[in-house]
């Protein structure tokens, strides 16, 4: 029987648990922080010496850590980027812009364990010699930013932050910043921007990699809010132990936000990779299925940038049975719920957000929803994007507002083909495609019976569907 | 060019590594690193090695002086590195030649960093269609009013389209609106619906005129370029901000909707409003000049000029022009009136004479009036004319030609130094004779103070002394100018000149620079080039001759002044060569 695990959400949800500082120290709270600083540096067998900073990169990297944002990308690895020797400050950023739709897990942390993050942000920074740090909140969270800097107040006064960290002589300062309500924010060039006071415009890449030239021009981390309250348990409980939750090149813990058409609806922290897609919608210990009388449609795996998943879509996975590698034919709800098997299915597990959505989704309206989301959301820099976005978001609000045309199909799938795949500054490209790419080539039928059910309207009522005179008045714009 | 005195004080450039890639097969040999927009070595990019191996990348953002921004899209290209084995040491094909990894990813020409042994792929099918994907894109809330854009035939949309457009566009929805005719400052139009976002004016005025003026407001399709509220776009470098412009969004106001630019005629030539000597083009049609825009040369302006020399030609369209040749206020001919100033001037006894050149003459023009000194011995000058001056191209000094005037001995190291002395020889009635040219010595000096701010072609001309009284005094009153004057009314002779748009010459800028210029229009009524009837007048005072067309009398002018030695007008080129000063 599948179940959650929780490590970072081991207390939070506890009766009587209180994101204060004293509440937090009562469960054992900073131990790993004053345990990493009084580490004593390492000496190797060729005689060199391995500093604590060292030492703990070196777990973090152990640990096979992956970025809980959504891109999954290796955290020790992120780390081994960082230009230490440029003389410039190295800066630590946390991401705490969590807008992905769907996504509600790093606000569960910051609103019920504020300092389980200042513990890993103080962590990460030591062992990356960063000497200020910032908490990038998104603007919709200021319940949050007021937590957070409450905690960051405890903190100081417990000199945990601040000047010459319990004697240690390690100085660290963080600062909350509240985004101003921009999905863009979250990417990490462009949060940087945002955060230097700039419009969020993301950088590009070569040669802004943050790594090197990120905030005011230094070396900068930015990691997710999830990320680097995982650092904490990756220091407590050495790499190679936390290697060995999850599956391998999956390790660890991810917290799962479950939405949309669940009996229980909410977030859960699994181990990475031990619990399918299909466990999650319908085990009593997690979405307890769906409800009564509904058949399941389709499922967004990973946040709504995620390619659609279709109910019974069938998919072949690369597996390691008994130490040989052999192809398995699953269907999407065994799909384990990890970063590689989803990637295998042509999706994403992204920031872990599952939207469940049953038989009675009008699947043309749900990519509209979605789509006009990221026409409102594009930032405008890059030529597709922009330009795109707002173009799938005008046709599909037509679609969905007795405007549509049996080729609108094939005419949302040419639009979204020009945007991704390295076109566009940043990942946003895809973020706004990959839904009506995968949308219309999975639910195609559904497009086009309604753009035909609305021509043979309009020809019942003797508007001739494809004069441009015609397209013109009917068209609705759609802001 | 080896014999000639050039001086170009650029130190010798550090040897840099060059590094071989590929460019469609074709193998180029590039600089590892490249100057980047302000001159600092930077990693050379794809779309420079595609420069070098003259494959051209459509591109709207980039632009060579201005920090790249990688956002139009339009540049993007395929390529690929030497495969590494796990041994990080190059794969090699069975041929010997090292395998090469695709990237998966296309990558923007204009910031990509090349490597050795890259690949880069421009005419792939997957290239092709993503510029017609992101042509595409910029086209459909575009307004498409080609008809009465004043871009039309100078436009970066319409030439790509003629290379990856489509005859019809697909698009059903409603186009996005967006302000027309925006107000952005006194000089500068915006249609915001024309705007493709590509940042290039928003870059030139922050980073190049350093006035961060212009932003974006709103987001997504509906981002608009814009000045702060209640600030206009406002600086002396405005203008530029048009020629950037790829497409029809900012628009010149002294510009718009004046001429089709398909029926302009450009002509090379050199901006006369300060010492700097910005390289221009005059466009022109029939005979009237439409506008100056700056003509590239990375040794005096780069591709920029200020706003106040680009709208300095209206005066040369004034009714009011000289056009006749006067002689004792009654209108005659050059040969009435040349013969009875050589028949005069050969009578004159030495030191009795004096000649007031204008600095904005040119080289050769002044050169021949230093014949007629010579002749006459004659005391010179010229009338220093000071203003407001910046660090990026204008200068205080408001002469085109200073250096020119002093080379070829018209005036000295302290221009103006003479004027007095002049005054005072009028005023002991040893000095009799006076030749001017190009200055209304009647024009009272201005206060500096009193100059307004933004007007950096105000002028102040230094007090000399010399008085409409001190004129009268004078037996003979030579004036050659372009516009009427107070001096000219005074004069027995007026000879009606022309703006440097009407003739050629050359003039030696701050830097010493030698540049020439082009005739662009013909002068008005009777007015000639002062070099023209100049030669007519020496040759008639002092019979020397040799020099009938340009070209001869700048060689032979060469030859004569020793800063100029060595120079031929064919040798000057388009960009032009510079001498000691």
């Amino acid at each position: 029987m599948p179940s959650e695990y929780k490590l970072i959400l081991k207390h939070a949800d506890q009766p009587g648990y209180t994101p204060d500082i004293e509440c937090y120290l009562k469960h054992g709270g900073y131990e790993v922080l004053k345990k990493a600083l009084a580490m004593q540096p390492l000496d190797l067998p060729d005689g060199k010496r391995k500093s604590p900073q060292e030492q703990l990169r070196d777990e973090v990297m152990k640990s096979g850590l992956r970025g809980r944002g959504g891109a999954g990308f290796s955290c020790g690895l992120k780390w081994s980027f960082v230009d230490r020797r440029s003389g410039k400050p190295i800066y630590l950023i946390c991401n705490a812009d969590e807008s992905e739709p769907g996504t509600f897990k790093d606000r569960q942390i910051i609103h019920k364990d504020p300092h389980q993050l200042i513990e890993g942000m103080i962590l990460s920074c030591f062992a990356n010699d960063v000497k200020l740090a910032y908490i990038y909140i998104r603007g919709e969270m200021p319940q949050g930013a007021k937590l957070l800097n409450k905690a960051l107040a405890e903190a100081r006064a417990k000199n945990l932050l601040g000047k010459n960290i319990l004697g240690s002589g390690y100085d660290l300062e963080i600062h909350v910043h509240r985004g101003a309500g921009a999905y863009i924010c979250g990417e990490e060039t462009g949060l940087i921007e945002s955060l230097e006071g700039k419009r969020p415009y993301p950088r590009i890449k070569p040669p802004y990699f943050p790594a090197v030239l990120g905030l005011y021009m230094c070396p900068t981390i930015v990691n997710n809010v999830e990320t680097l309250c995982n650092v904490k348990h990756i220091v407590a409980m050495g790499g190679a132990e936390f290697a060995k939750l999850g599956t391998p090149n999956n390790t660890g813990t991810r917290i799962v936000s479950l939405s949309g058409h669940v009996k229980r609806p909410g977030y859960y922290e699994i181990e990475v990779g031990k619990v399918t897609i299909g466990e999650l919608i319908n085990d009593p210990n997690f979405g307890g299925g769906l409800r009564d009388g509904r058949k399941l449609k389709a499922v967004i795996p990973g946040g709504s940038s995620a390619k659609v998943l279709k109910a019974g879509e069938k998919f072949k996975l690369k597996r390691k049975v008994d130490g040989k590698d052999v192809e398995q034919e699953v269907d999407m709800l065994d799909l384990p719920y990890d970063f590689d098997s989803l990637l295998q299915a042509g999706t994403m597990s992204g920031s872990s957000a599952i939207i469940v959505m049953d038989d009675s989704v009008d699947i043309v309206e749900a990519l509209a929803n979605i789509s006009e989301f990221y026409a409102h959301e594009s930032c405008g820099q890059c030529t597709p994007c922009r330009e795109g976005s707002l173009w799938m978001s005008k046709a599909l609000h037509r679609l969905t507002h007795g405007e549509g045309r049996k080729t609108d199909a094939d005419y949302l799938e040419k639009i979204a083909n020009n945007i991704p795949g390295g076109r566009t500054i940043c990942a946003f490209g895809e973020a706004c495609s990959w839904p009506v790419q995968s949308f219309v080539a999975k639910f195609k039928d559904e497009f086009v019976a309604k753009g035909a059910a609305d021509e043979a309207k309009r020809a019942q009522n003797g508007v001739a569907s494809n004069s441009a005179a015609a397209k013109r008045r009917e068209t609705v714009a759609a802001h | 060019m080896s014999t000639a005195p050039t001086t170009e004080s650029k130190p010798a450039p550090p040897a840099i590594e060059k590094i071989k890639v590929k460019v469609d097969g074709r193998e180029v040999e590039v600089p590892k690193l490249s100057p980047d927009h302000a001159g600092k070595l930077v990693p050379t990019t794809m779309i420079q090695a595609c420069e070098a191996a003259r494959t051209d990348v459509p591109h709207y953002c980039y632009h060579p002086k201005l920090p790249v921004a990688g956002n139009c899209r339009m540049c993007l290209v395929e390529f690929g590195t030497p495969a590494l084995g796990p041994d990080r040491k190059p794969v090699m094909n069975p041929d010997g030649t090292p395998k090469i990894a695709k990237s998966p990813r296309p990558a923007i020409a204009c910031a990509t960093p090349i490597s050795p042994g890259m690949e880069i792929y421009t005419k792939t099918p997957a290239v092709k269609q993503m510029r017609e994907g992101v042509l595409e894109s910029l086209l459909i809330n575009h307004p498409l009013d080609c008809p009465i854009c004043d871009q039309a035939g100078e436009c970066k949309l319409q030439e790509y389209s003629v290379d990856y457009g489509q005859s019809a566009s697909r698009f059903v929805e409603a186009k996005v609106h967006k302000p027309k005719a925006v107000d952005l400052g006194p000089r500068i139009m915006l249609d915001a619906e024309r705007c493709i976002l590509c940042t290039r004016c928003i870059r030139f005025t922050r980073d190049v005129a350093g006035d961060d003026a212009l932003g974006i407001i709103n987001r997504g399709s509906y981002n608009t370029i814009s000045t702060y509220p209640g600030m206009p776009f406002d600086n002396n470098y405005t203008l530029n901000t048009v020629d950037i412009c790829p497409v029809g969004a900012l628009t010149s106001k002294d510009f718009r909707f004046q001429m089709r630019v398909w029926f302009l005629k450009e002509t090379k030539s050199v901006c006369t409003s300060c010492a700097t000597g910005c390289n221009i083009l005059i466009s022109s049609r029939e005979e009237k000049i439409y506008r100056y825009t700056p003509r590239e040369n990375d040794g005096v302006n780069g591709p920029w000029m200020c706003d106040a020399g680009r709208l300095n030609y209206k005066w040369i369209h004034r009714d009011d022009r000289l056009k006749d040749v006067l002689v004792r206020g009654q209108k005659s001919s050059w040969t009435v009136a040349l013969n009875e100033i050589a028949e005069t001037l050969k009578r004159v006894p030495p030191g009795s004479a004096a000649i007031i050149a204008s600095a904005r003459q040119t080289n050769e023009e002044l050169w021949l009036l230093s014949k007629l000194k010579a002749k006459l011995g004659a005391i010179s000058d010229s009338v220093p004319r000071t203003g407001k001056g910046d660090n990026l191209l204008v200068d205080e000094d408001k002469n085109p030609n200073t250096n020119g005037a002093r080379l070829t001995g018209i005036s000295f190291t302290e221009m103006g130094i003479n004027l007095s002395k002049i005054a005072a020889g009028i005023a002991r009635g040893e000095i009799k004779t006076l030749i001017v040219f190009g200055e209304d010595l009647l024009k009272r000096a201005v206060d500096a103070k009193a100059l307004r701010e933004k007007e950096l072609t105000s002028e102040v001309v230094t007090e000399h002394g010399i008085t409409a009284e001190l004129l009268g005094k004078l037996d003979t009153l030579i004036v050659s100018d372009i516009l009427p004057s107070a001096t000219a009314k005074l004069a027995h002779y007026v000879l009606p000149g022309c703006a440097h748009a009407e003739k050629r010459g050359t003039f030696t800028n701050r830097d010493g620079r030698v540049q020439r210029f082009m005739q662009a229009i013909q002068p008005p009524g009777d007015a000639r080039p002062e070099w023209d009837f100049l030669h007519d007048l020496v040759y008639n005072v002092t019979g020397k001759n040799g020099f009938l067309t340009i070209e001869g009398l700048f060689n032979e002018m060469a030859k004569d002044v020793p800063a100029f030695n060595g120079l031929t007008w064919a040798g000057l080129g388009d960009i032009g060569v510079t001498v000691k000063v």
